[in-house]
């Protein structure tokens, strides 16, 4: 992008201090590279969502159907009436304000209407106008109504949301917007406006079973690709299988990581991890995608793409399943899956094959994540590894929003981290743990035409890894999450430059010692492993 | 505007009590509307906590602000992020008595070119000095419902009374109270988020709270009632035998009167954050999802894409690419 | 009603606590201090009307004490008599501490400081 402006530009830019003017009477300015493309009417048309069409966000006419106030409204009561969380967070906000400058959002672009406490009230003043008593005296009562202008504002405002709950912490009542997004787009599907860029990886994944579109020999010719290199830099020829029934465990993972870098070196890592430990297990075609842009959608689209899961365990006969590296991915998993499409009482409660462990905090899903495999593996000293195969890498570890926020996950990678990497720096306390600042991406933004957006949104954590660059030399980011692995690369060649992304087990997957293997002298990326780089000349 | 607007709604209700008292219309304001404020509270309350009652929590959706329960040898915690009933009752506690979320509130400011976050417990302390002064303040009053008083009520105003300067002898929480509020309002004023964000409903319960903690300390410190005559009144209400003494004075019916709309209006507004921070379900569910399946009541019959399906469609390149199938053809 | 139980349960308890002043009253019948005995505009000692000591006394008190205390002004004169400033030889002179003062701070659940050093004869020297 040629007028991509400068980052110091878009810095400058930044001022805290809201405008004058009301919020209500500030109309929204419709910034380029700051809204979605609409969906394309094929896509919702294929996963059966009403009033697809041909439209455009620019264009003053939306071609909204005739009734969308009435189809609107009844939504809303709809959610009112089954989501508990939706009724008492339209209700008991105080705005008192401790939300307002924890938005990632905010912090980037200084939008007032970035401040959590007023992305909820673009909805609450509908709320009020319509579903409370002192609501129908209007303004006074901050209450306004429902019009085309309004329904756009709150369309652009929540796809400026990444519903990463940073907000949630702070507030006194845990009022999340990620909640309020959600009802917010479900809305707001009812509707047909949907973005491009969510309803293309719906259509998707409800086909091929995974976001990508990736159909069962693209699958198998990727994972070609990925165990030629792995032979090349190991020795070793990994063999998984697919769709294998009787297998004990099923590996679910986000198909990004079988897609592109770098997430395919995440990839490369578990398939090394499993080879070496011997583990009985298949990856699945039809349920090859562990995230869910049902999600960032409606909960009925979330349980429909999730179904995958179970059905498949179920049909191959698994025993449990065992999760890759994702954010939001886990958070359904672990908060929505068993309620929607459980209960698994066809699976068993998981145990480590290795180390016997129960993972008795999975013993109703039945469904593992692998950091909490991994890190009781290293902790029973099931792996052989060698840590100074990482020594040319300084890690921090960018704690993602779901598994933070919606989770608790922060030890086990640390613990894996630790154990592969002898070099490790974390970010300021601020920015880490159930503190930690989103990518700018997360909930469907990942949009190359929302780029300038995601930039601004992903500012807070770009800064913090300059900070630790600058103080610690930090040159890897690791994480565990697939969206990350794929937006965090350019986000920090935007603000910081030369600091790598990896997942935790591409670390795993260079330090591990395989059984067999020959002298190891790249990395999994194919680069010189600490002293190995003179090796590649000589030969 | 909201801000002028509250003020002013609050100057006419002193208004209207002033000129009620004025108007010896004591059984109004001295009984009426007191008992029908508490009716409208009692009923409001339920109304809404009811309200939210009705709608399920369909999904188990805790924020989690500490490590997860997993693995038995990575240390939990089991209060930002409890697994038990126990810990969200210890996590619940923390929040509601001590305002743990707020405790951890932040200043995100641009310093040099970079976003910089410091420590910013103003709002807490402010906070927590209001509710808390406030609490005592209510039970501080119960000496004119209560006959005898009991000890601990007089322990009690005894202990913030502790100081001893003038008499009748200063009792801090008022004066804490006065000066919380009113550091609330001041930030609404000045900091142009807050203001930003405000709306009348924001500010009318700041102005109707000063109203009656200035009319309350008028009352005790300069401007003299009877007192004797205002519990003989308060008396008569809690019960139900009704008096209004002569002469008690139009400061103590101005104060009445705000307390009284304050009750009316509370299950109104955003008040209720007093019970709705114990239905939030961000806070009151152990982290405990994947171990105790959650139930959603309406759990959706959906549309799914099956595998048969997935199969027929691709069942001729899964075959070529030597991936099991169910059925051959 | 989803998680009815405990809803309940909490809204009990918190009207419990709100009407506590009320069925903690049931039934009873208050007994309130006795009505003023003299004319409310009549003047007491220090010139105030005696329908408004019963709002105000502490407030004289205090002012004598200070006169006393700080201005060694020991005595005033009423109606041509000369009174000591003094609650002991004073005010308890013709107040009985406990019918009087006691029966009013009891009722407001008033409790001055006056008699930590202050006794009086009915209760003796202690």
């Amino acid at each position: 992008m040629a007028d991509k402006p400068k980052p110091n530009d878009l810095l400058s830019e930044i001022n805290y201090t809201p405008p004058s003017r009301k919020w209500m009477d500030t109309p929204v300015e419709w910034k380029k590279g700051y809204y979605c493309y609409g969906a394309k009417p094929k896509n919702l048309d294929y996963i059966g969502f009403p009033n697809g069409r041909e439209w455009n966000v620019t264009e003053q006419d939306w071609k909204l159907v005739d009734n969308w106030k009435e189809i609107f409204l009844e939504g809303m009561e709809n959610l009112l009436k089954k989501f508990r969380s939706f009724r008492l967070f339209m209700d008991i906000c105080v705005r008192c304000g401790a939300c307002a400058d924890k938005c990632h959002f905010f912090i980037g672009t200084g939008d007032p209407k970035n401040m959590p406490v007023l992305r909820a009230e673009l909805l609450r003043s509908i709320y009020r106008r319509y579903f409370t008593i002192a609501g129908k005296l209007g303004r006074i009562a901050g209450a306004r109504d429902l019009t085309e202008d309004v329904f756009k504002e709150l369309w652009y405002y929540f796809y400026q949301c990444t519903e990463c709950r940073r907000c949630s912490v702070f507030c006194p009542y845990g009022i999340d917007t990620a909640e309020i997004t959600m009802m917010g787009r479900e809305l707001i599907n009812l509707l047909g406006c949907c973005t491009d860029w969510i309803s293309g990886p719906l259509a998707n994944c409800y086909r091929t079973g995974n976001h990508l579109g990736l159909q069962p020999h693209t699958i198998k010719s990727n994972f070609e690709y990925m165990l030629d290199d792995l032979e090349e830099h190991t020795g070793v020829r990994v063999e998984p299988t697919f769709n294998r029934k009787g297998a004990e465990i099923l590996f679910v993972t986000p198909s990004a990581d079988f897609f592109a870098e770098p997430g395919v070196f995440t990839c490369m890592g578990y398939l090394l991890l499993f080879h070496q430990l011997g583990l009985d297990y298949t990856w699945s075609t039809y349920a090859s995608e562990g995230g869910n842009f049902g999600f960032f959608t409606s909960n009925e689209m979330m349980k429909r793409l999730n179904s995958k899961i179970y059905a498949e365990a179920k049909r191959l006969g698994v025993k449990w399943i065992l999760g890759g590296e994702c954010g939001h991915m886990w958070r359904v998993l672990h908060q929505y899956m068993d309620t929607m499409n459980g209960p698994a009482d066809f699976l068993e409660e998981p145990v480590s094959p290795f180390t016997g462990t129960k993972f008795e905090n999975a013993k109703s899903t039945k469904m593992v994540h692998i950091t909490e495999f991994t890190a009781d593996l290293i902790r029973h000293g099931k792996l052989k590894l060698d840590p100074k195969r990482n020594d040319n890498h300084t890690v921090t570890f960018h704690d993602s929003c779901n598994t933070s926020r919606g989770m608790g996950i922060f030890e086990e990678p640390r613990y894996i981290l630790n154990s592969v990497c002898n070099h490790f720096h974390e970010m300021p306390d601020n920015t880490i743990r159930e503190q930690t600042f989103c990518c700018g991406s997360g909930s469907g933004l990942n949009a190359g035409e929302i780029e300038e957006l995601r930039m601004l949104g992903g500012y807070p954590r770009a800064n913090a890894v300059k900070y630790v660059k600058e103080k610690h030399g930090v040159n890897m980011l690791s994480c565990i999450c697939a969206i990350d692995r794929a937006v965090l690369p350019p986000l920090i060649d935007y603000w910081v430059s030369d600091v790598g992304v990896c997942g935790v087990h591409e670390l795993l997957g260079n330090a591990l010692i395989m059984d067999g293997e020959k002298e190891r002298e790249n990395d999994l990326r194919g680069e010189p492993l600490p002293g190995m780089e003179d090796k590649g000349e000589e030969e | 505007m909201g801000m002028i607007f509250s003020l002013v709604a609050v100057i006419v209700l002193v208004a209207i009590a002033f000129m009620g008292a004025k108007q010896n219309l004591l059984g109004l304001f001295g009984v009426a509307i007191p008992y029908l404020a508490v009716l409208v509270f009692i009923a409001g309350f339920i109304r809404k906590v009811i309200k939210w009652g009705q709608s399920p929590v369909p999904f188990h959706i805790p924020t989690t602000c500490g490590q997860q329960k997993s693995l038995p040898w990575i240390k939990h915690s089991s209060l930002d992020n409890p697994s038990t009933t126990l810990g969200v009752v210890g996590r619940m506690a923390l929040e509601v008595l001590l305002f743990r979320s707020l405790f951890r509130n932040l200043k995100t400011d641009m310093s040099d070119g970079r976003a910089v976050y410091g420590s910013n417990k103003w709002l807490w302390l402010g906070s927590i000095a209001f509710h808390v002064t406030f609490v005592v303040v209510f039970i501080r009053h119960l000496r004119f419902f209560m006959e005898p008083v009991p000890t601990w009520v007089n322990a009690i105003d005894a202990a913030d009374g502790f100081l001893q300067v003038g008499v009748p002898h200063l009792l801090i929480t008022g004066v804490v109270l006065l000066a919380a509020a009113t550091y609330l309002l001041l930030r609404r004023i000045f900091n142009a988020q807050v203001k930003y964000i405000s709306l009348p409903a924001d500010y009318f319960p700041l102005f109707l709270i000063i109203g009656i903690a200035v009319s309350g300390i008028l009352m005790r410190y300069f401007i003299k009632v009877d007192i004797i005559k205002v519990k003989e009144l308060t008396m008569g209400l809690a019960t139900f035998h009704t008096t209004v003494p002569d002469g008690i004075g139009v400061i103590f019916f101005v104060h009445l009167f705000l307390i009284s709309v304050f009750f009316a209006y509370f299950p109104f507004s955003k008040l209720m954050h007093l019970g709705g921070v114990f239905l939030s379900p961000t806070r009151n569910l152990a982290n405990n999802s994947r171990a105790v399946r959650h139930v959603n009541p309406w759990n959706p019959k959906v549309k799914l894409h099956t595998y048969e399906e997935y199969e027929d469609e691709f069942r001729e390149v899964m075959k070529s690419e030597g991936i099991p199938v169910e059925k051959e053809s | 009603m989803y998680n009815g139980g405990k809803i309940i349960a909490g809204l009990i308890i918190f009207i419990a606590l709100v009407t506590f002043p009320f069925y903690t009253n049931m039934g009873k019948t208050i007994e309130k201090p006795a009505d003023l005995a003299a004319a409310p505009d009549e003047l007491h000692i220090g010139d105030l009307p005696i329908g408004q000591m019963r709002a105000e006394h502490m407030m004289l008190l205090d002012k004598w004490r200070d006169e006393v205390v700080r201005g060694g002004q020991r005595y005033i004169t009423y109606d041509g008599d000369e009174y000591e400033k003094s609650i002991q030889n004073g005010c308890l002179a013709c107040h009985s501490k406990q019918e009087f003062c006691g029966k009013c701070h009891n009722f407001a659940g008033v409790n001055p400081y006056c008699w930590n050093c202050h006794y009086s004869e009915e209760e003796g020297l202690l």
